[in-house]
């Protein structure tokens, strides 16, 4: 039942942050749970499947906009793209494509591909780039929503970062490669992936705000993820500018390549998210501001 | 993974959201249920795929229980389980129960 009490974005499942995020009873959902499209090769390997494969895809509306929402599920399988997964999401964005929503929204929560799909599950995150390059020329934005349990890791870490716009929470994660993959293959003096707050202050939302890599970041609540996902859709959409989606394109390109030079000029020795803070200015404290107050200084930050 | 069925006596309640739903996720010590209607106003019918091998007994225990604590007659029961403990079990069949209530 709706609630006013705050609702947490991480820990609801991915059916329930369709439901918090959309108009009350205005999902529908495609190839559901019902019509059993489940992964051939987590059958073969013997391995558990689930009726959705991990992945909810659908139509609705938001703030009474026609939305396509996509939602990976972060707890069957890391919500790793596999075939079946991937392919539901790359459908959902070419109708998107062709039946012209407001936007999609695209709920990662991903630590990258399915190894049991191997290269299915490769093929899966390449064809989802084309396809959301197909729902961007069509003119439609596709905004990504970061606040699971996984974050956005690996190819969907890139796929998130092809988006118009990235609304993270502060417990929200992005990268490429995760820090346990990082320690695998580099050690742990490179990374220790146990150190949590090490962990945030490299891949957690402030830092990808700070660096310009994420758009905004929200409390970890259902309607804070809400409303601004419906403020890029209405806004005054300074983020499609940089994609070529705003007559005033141009405008919008010198603004990202001005953000890309200011960080290429951050000092190259620096190795922990902390670092960049103290650089840029905005002091010893930004770990433990809200995030209406980082916000706020972030704003006071601008030229 | 190792497949049960079960076809079990229960109570009907008209009342029941007639609506396919989908409770819990597929994850390790936990299951997802996949709700539908069923065959015989009488029966509820169980569909269970486990990662657990050689639980039958528990499985059959777990929901007769089940089975007879709610009036699920007419429904289907499609699970999939990654080794989820009894109690689990128990828990989320209740869960989905009372969503097919509305509540």
């Amino acid at each position: 039942m709706m609630s006013t009490a705050l609702q947490s974005y991480r820990e609801a499942t991915a059916r329930q942050r369709v439901q918090g995020l959309l108009d009350a009873g205005s999902f529908t959902e495609w190839l559901g749970p019902a019509r059993r499209i489940t992964s051939p090769h987590l059958a073969a390997l013997d391995a558990p499947v689930s009726f959705d494969d991990g992945v909810v895809v659908g139509q609705g509306h938001l703030a009474a906009q026609a939305v396509v929402v996509i939602a990976q599920e972060g707890l069957f399988n890391g919500g790793a793209v596999g075939e079946v997964h991937g392919a539901k999401i790359r459908g959902a964005l070419l109708r998107a494509a062709r039946d012209r929503p407001q936007a999609v929204l695209l709920c990662v929560d991903s630590g990258g591909v399915r190894l049991h799909e191997a290269n299915a599950g490769l093929i899966a995150i390449s064809e989802i780039m084309r396809a959301l390059f197909a729902v961007q020329s069509a003119g439609i934005p596709v905004i990504a929503l970061v606040g699971g349990t996984c974050g956005a890791f690996g190819g969907m870490g890139i796929v998130a970062r092809l988006c118009n716009a990235i609304i993270i929470s502060e417990e929200g994660r992005l990268g490429l490669s995760g820090p346990e993959v990082i320690e695998t293959v580099k050690g742990v003096e490179e990374f220790d992936s146990r150190d949590r707050a090490l962990v945030w202050r490299i891949t957690g939302g402030k830092i990808r705000r700070t660096l310009g890599e994420a758009t905004v970041l929200v409390d970890d609540d259902m309607a804070a993820f809400r409303s601004a996902a419906a403020a890029e859709m209405f806004g005054d959409r300074p983020h499609l500018e940089r994609w070529g989606l705003s007559p005033d394109s141009l405008h919008g390109l010198q603004a990202a390549q001005r953000q890309l030079a200011a960080r290429a000029a951050l000092d190259g020795s620096i190795r922990d998210g902390q670092q960049v803070w103290n650089q840029l200015g905005l002091g010893e404290e930004v770990a433990l501001m809200s995030p209406a107050e980082f916000n706020l200084c972030l704003e006071a930050r601008k030229p | 993974m190792e497949t049960l069925h079960l076809d079990l006596p229960s109570l009907q309640d008209d009342t029941l959201l007639p609506r396919v739903l989908l409770h819990g996720v597929v994850s390790s010590g936990n299951l997802e249920v996949l709700v539908e209607p069923g065959r015989d106003a009488a029966r509820c019918i169980f569909e269970v795929q486990t990662a657990a091998h050689g639980f039958a007994e528990v499985w059959q225990a777990v929901l007769t229980d089940f089975a007879a604590r709610h009036p699920v007659g007419g429904l289907s029961f499609s699970i999939h389980d990654a080794g989820a403990t009894p109690a689990v079990v128990s828990l989320r069949l209740d869960q989905a129960f009372q969503s097919l209530r509305g509540s």
